[in-house]
């Protein structure tokens, strides 16, 4: 890891236009993931967290979304001044993008293979045979089983767990410097979420890639990542290495959410406490006030 | 009956779906296999598996929303598999179930208020105004204003609407309740809300809960007992200090090692 930086965003804010009016659902939000580190973005909904990941990429999508302001610094460029044309080059090749919901974001009526295919052609300009040979390198590499007979399957015949190898072997086909993970394991059994966390855990050892994972559990954070922002409603509150923010919170937000998790692995003062008194920690509606005034 | 009797018990369940295998050919599908444990009174008892073990179907059948193959379920020592539909209705007031969405489990088109207060005019249990009453004192005491009760559920966040399932579960007043997964879909902040509000719930109303979930920390800040299952069978059960601390099957300690803690292990490089 260097102190160079795979990806700074300065001061972007985003604004949503509804008909309830203006929500600044990202306010000069400062994010910076150091190349070959694994930024954890916390956050609970509403938070801004997946609309700053997604305004990395551009792909904001509605009308109503506006970045009102800041930088999106990529290798030394303006994101937010690239066309929509050279968005299309960087998008692949340089930032992949995994997201929650693997079946989504595959295409049912076609196998595995075509979807792979199809990403390494158009971003590598090969022939139909070496992107064959490319595609199941990227399945071995998500260590997926059986990867050649996988190919010929349909993203419905593949469990929950296999789905998100799929969209993981597609997001790194093309070796990408930054891969964005939105809840990348959210939606899968916690068995799953494990392998899938060790997955990125290999590929940022072994390709260096950097990454910019987008998380609600802290236990997640404390497994793979490095670094930790933690923001809420649309402000960044607390950032720094994962050693000091899990273990010397600084904002009372942060605090207060790692109190609020459920642990399995009690101390002595806890244990010994009767389970049906046993509380979590909730934020009270005056702390809320305090929180939102900080 | 002794009041140290287990207020729910469930022995050798087994549930067998008929399937489709490869070639179209009918097939059996065991999805519980011989499943027995025990639920005591004023307890809640935990149910652990990854998706396919057969948890959520186990749960089902203790509610009598699934048929159970063979095997029984006892409820205050009254044998509940094979009840007719009559019988079954009169037992549904004292069990009941909160779905880990509750949102998709209300009418879109029906205020929340008037859905929770159905049971009460379904089975007589009150008249209209008192039924309102009683839904809006259940409101308050789940966190939820009076206003709320005219509202449909699109108008809540997902938090709100797992107290409005909450408020649903208990305006029968029932001895005992199945959680299936009930804060899978929340927010850290609001699970913990959550969890609190179900605990105080428990003491107060003296309710004995089945907690299906693949948390082991669930578990462990929830349960008194528990029982893992793996692709349908019960492969270990016990008091949950012992059963997380000295898991003695493959499955458990795969679950236990797959809890990710939110502090930094000393492993970790």
């Amino acid at each position: 890891m260097t102190d160079a930086m795979a990806l700074e965003v300065k001061d972007l804010s985003v604004d949503f236009h509804t008909d309830g009016g203006v929500v600044h659902a990202v306010r000069a939000a400062n994010i910076s993931v150091r190349e070959g580190a694994i930024l954890g973005l916390v956050g609970e909904s509403g938070s801004g967290k997946s609309v700053t990941s997604l305004a990395v990429l551009r792909l904001l999508g509605t009308t109503r979304a506006k970045i009102t302001g800041g930088q999106i610094l990529f290798r030394g460029e303006n994101l937010l001044d690239k066309t929509e044309k050279e968005m299309c080059a960087i998008r692949g090749p340089h930032i992949g993008m995994v997201s929650q919901n693997a079946l989504s974001a595959l295409d049912p009526s076609f196998t595995i293979g075509a979807q792979l295919v199809e990403v390494i052609r158009l971003h590598q300009g090969v022939d139909k045979a070496t992107a064959r040979i490319k595609a199941l390198e990227a399945l071995d590499l998500v260590a997926l089983p059986d990867s050649k007979r996988r190919l010929k399957a349909y993203p419905h015949e593949l469990s929950g767990g296999q789905r998100q190898r799929v969209v993981i072997a597609i997001a790194l086909s093309c070796r990408p410097e930054l891969l964005l993970a939105d809840e990348p394991t959210t939606a899968l059994d916690a068995t799953v979420q494990k392998q899938i966390l060790d997955l990125l855990l290999d590929i940022n050892a072994e390709l260096g890639t950097s990454i910019l994972l987008v998380t609600h559990d802290f236990g997640v954070v404390a497994h793979v990542c490095t670094d930790v922002t933690v923001m809420r409603r649309g402000d960044v509150l607390e950032s720094g290495p994962v050693e000091q923010v899990l273990t010397r919170p600084q904002h009372p937000y942060t605090q207060g959410l790692m109190r609020a998790v459920p642990h399995l692995h009690l101390d002595e003062a806890t244990r010994s406490v009767p389970r049906a008194d046993r509380r979590l920690f909730e934020f009270r509606t005056e702390d809320k006030e305090t929180l939102d005034v900080a | 009956m002794s009041p140290s009797a287990p207020l729910m018990s469930v022995t050798n369940l087994r549930k067998v779906f008929g399937v489709r295998d490869e070639n179209g050919k009918r097939a059996d599908f065991v999805a519980v296999d011989d499943v027995g444990f025990e639920v005591n009174r004023g307890e809640t008892f935990g149910l652990i598996g990854e998706s396919g073990s057969g948890k959520t179907t186990t749960g089902r059948m203790v509610l009598g929303l699934e048929k159970a193959t063979s095997g029984s379920v006892t409820y205050e020592g009254n044998e509940l598999v094979g009840l007719s539909d009559l019988d079954m209705r009169r037992y549904r007031k004292h069990v009941q179930i909160v779905f880990q969405d509750s949102g998709s489990a209300f009418n879109p088109r029906r205020s929340v208020g008037a859905q929770i207060a159905y049971p009460l005019t379904l089975f007589r249990m009150a008249s209209r105004t008192e039924a309102r009453a009683k839904v809006l004192d259940l409101l308050d005491r789940v966190g939820l204003q009076p206003s709320h009760y005219d509202r449909y559920v699109h108008e809540f966040s997902g938090g709100q609407r797992q107290r409005l399932g909450i408020a649903r579960a208990l305006v029968t007043d029932p001895d005992f309740i199945v959680l299936d997964e009930p804060t899978a879909a929340l927010d850290v902040s609001v699970q913990a809300q959550i969890l609190n509000l179900l605990k105080d719930l428990q003491r107060e109303r003296k309710l004995t809960m089945l907690l299906i979930t693949h948390n082991l920390a669930l578990v462990e800040h929830m349960c008194e007992h528990a029982g893992v299952l793996d692709h349908g069978k019960l492969v270990e059960s016990g008091p949950v200090d012992d059963l997380l601390t000295n898991p003695v099957s493959d499955i458990t300690r795969k679950l236990v090692d797959a809890v990710l803690e939110p502090e930094l292990s000393a492993t970790r490089g």
